[in-house]
């Protein structure tokens, strides 16, 4: 009886909402907690260098190719023996990333044969002019100024790939 | 001895801004109590516990462009919201927080002015707050705040029927219109609520309606029916609208504890601390109700204003008159 009544289920409404009121919220306060990220996120970009220094980019521009943002730029120039910058027979003179334009798809890192890019964990990019979201080689060189936490990627069933784990 | 101009002057005073304050933390506390219902934190960024909020509302408001649309009728389009907002801080000057004090001989009443047919003026006035509703949307020459205002007028006059109807059976069992009187009427006795409880309730459901508050919130529908006559509103102006239907809530409030819970009659504490709280608590309720019930179609809103609240209402005012007369 009581569940057919539209009165009774309205009245039931009111006390689930008084309930309610006296549970903790489910709110992340974010600034405070940075809730950890996904072992696979794509976040901002790293480029990588070898374990001898060398840069891994070749210049290639297959990531700059794959791109369906048509963020990056990349200027070549060869290497010389007395300026050696790369592994390979050129280097990125000019690598850039234009990060507001970037929809983190994970292609560049896919298209490039020496898994010299990948995409990072951090997600905070926002600035207060629009060219400081132009990343240049230097600044995707070195490492995130502001790191995010990361999640137990043991938690997850699906497999780290290996251009992710291996630069 | 009555009031001297001075107190009343100051008494003015102190009571508009008490109401805006009220006011102000009325929306705090909505905003706080509705996201605690939906586990959220609510406002929780200015100062402690978000206690600032209401001034950084005001001050974003405030610091808003003041613009105008290019066809609007200029006089009109500023003068609905001023209105309105009048309208409503006036509606509560008869509501009675008190029993009324003597102090150095001056008799202080518990309300801004005591007139015989409190109850009336307040419906009135009520209904002078419904122009710049109407108006403001008129005014704004845009097809939306015009659709926006017809649908809030037809709503609001609608209800308005059930709304006076409903305590036709408290005006016939205390046999007065002030509404000091009223509540006097219900000192020593049960409130009014007990006889007349579905009295309170047409009450409470048509001034849901009258006060444009979710279930009944279409001429403010912001999700789904682009606001309404307020569309081309911005800044403060807008402000002033929103000012004044939270205020219409208050008064509106303000009555039903008058009305119905005996006003500021209550044991131990001051009269005004009792009004305050019985007010909060029916504030409380209208929060309740507004995150738990979804919002009405436009068609569910007329069928329940003409078909269920109306009758309801008249057959509540004729079996009390029958009472009455009876016993």
């Amino acid at each position: 009886m009581a569940d057919t009544n539209p009165a009774f289920g309205s009245l039931k409404g009111f006390a689930v909402t008084f309930k309610q009121l006296f549970k903790k919220p489910i709110t992340q306060q974010y600034p405070e907690y940075k809730r950890p990220v996904y072992p696979r996120w794509r976040g901002r970009h790293r480029l990588w260098r070898h374990e001898n220094g060398l840069e891994k980019c070749v210049g290639c521009s297959l990531c700059a190719a794959a791109c369906p943002a048509d963020c990056i730029r990349v200027v070549a120039a060869e290497n010389t023996p007395y300026d050696r910058v790369s592994a390979g027979e050129r280097y990125a003179r000019i690598y850039e990333i234009n990060i507001s334009r970037c929809i983190f798809c994970g292609y560049c890192e896919l298209a490039c044969p020496f898994d010299a890019i990948t995409l990072g964990n951090e997600y905070e990019l926002s600035e207060y002019n629009r060219d400081d979201q132009i990343y240049t080689k230097d600044m995707l060189l070195a490492p995130p100024i502001k790191q995010v936490p990361v999640a137990d990627p043991e938690l997850y069933d699906t497999p780290i790939p290996y251009y992710k784990s291996h630069s | 001895m009555s009031e001297p101009w001075w107190i009343s002057v100051v008494k003015g005073l102190v009571l508009i801004n008490l109401l805006l304050l009220v006011f102000s933390y009325a929306t705090l506390i909505e905003r706080k109590v509705i996201g605690r219902m939906q586990l959220r934190y609510g406002p929780n960024r200015s100062g402690p516990f978000g206690i600032a909020q209401p001034f950084a509302d005001l001050l974003k408001l405030i610091r808003k462009e003041s613009f105008f649309p290019a066809a609007a009728v200029d006089v009109l389009y500023v003068l609905a919201p001023l209105t309105a907002a009048f309208a409503a801080m006036t509606a509560f000057a008869v509501i009675p927080f008190g029993p009324g004090w003597e102090v150095a001989g001056y008799h202080i009443a518990g309300q801004m002015v005591d007139v015989p047919i409190g109850l009336i003026l307040v419906f009135a006035i009520g209904s002078v707050g419904i122009y710049g509703f109407i108006v403001g949307g008129w005014a704004s020459e845009s097809k939306y705040s015009l659709l926006g205002s017809m649908r809030t007028c037809a709503q609001l006059v609608s209800y308005e029927v059930s709304l006076a109807l409903s305590v036709l059976g408290v005006v016939i069992m205390g046999q007065s219109l002030s509404l000091p009187e009223l509540v006097e009427k219900q000192n020593g006795t049960i409130w009014f609520v007990v006889p007349q409880l579905i009295g309170m309730l047409v009450f409470l459901f048509a001034g849901t309606a009258e006060t444009s508050r979710a279930p009944f919130d279409l001429p403010e529908a912001e999700q789904e029916l682009v606001a309404g006559y307020h569309t081309e509103y911005g800044g403060m102006r807008w402000g002033l609208f929103t000012m004044a239907e939270y205020i219409n809530l208050i008064t509106l409030s303000g009555l039903a504890v008058t009305l119905f819970f005996g006003g500021w009659l209550g044991p131990w504490l001051p009269g005004p601390v009792w009004f305050l709280v019985k007010l909060i608590i029916i504030l409380f309720v209208f929060i309740w109700l507004r995150t738990t019930v979804p919002r009405l179609r436009y068609d569910q809103l007329m069928r329940f204003g003409w078909k269920v609240l109306l009758p309801v209402a008249t057959v509540n005012a004729v079996v009390t008159a029958f009472f009455v007369v009876l016993i």
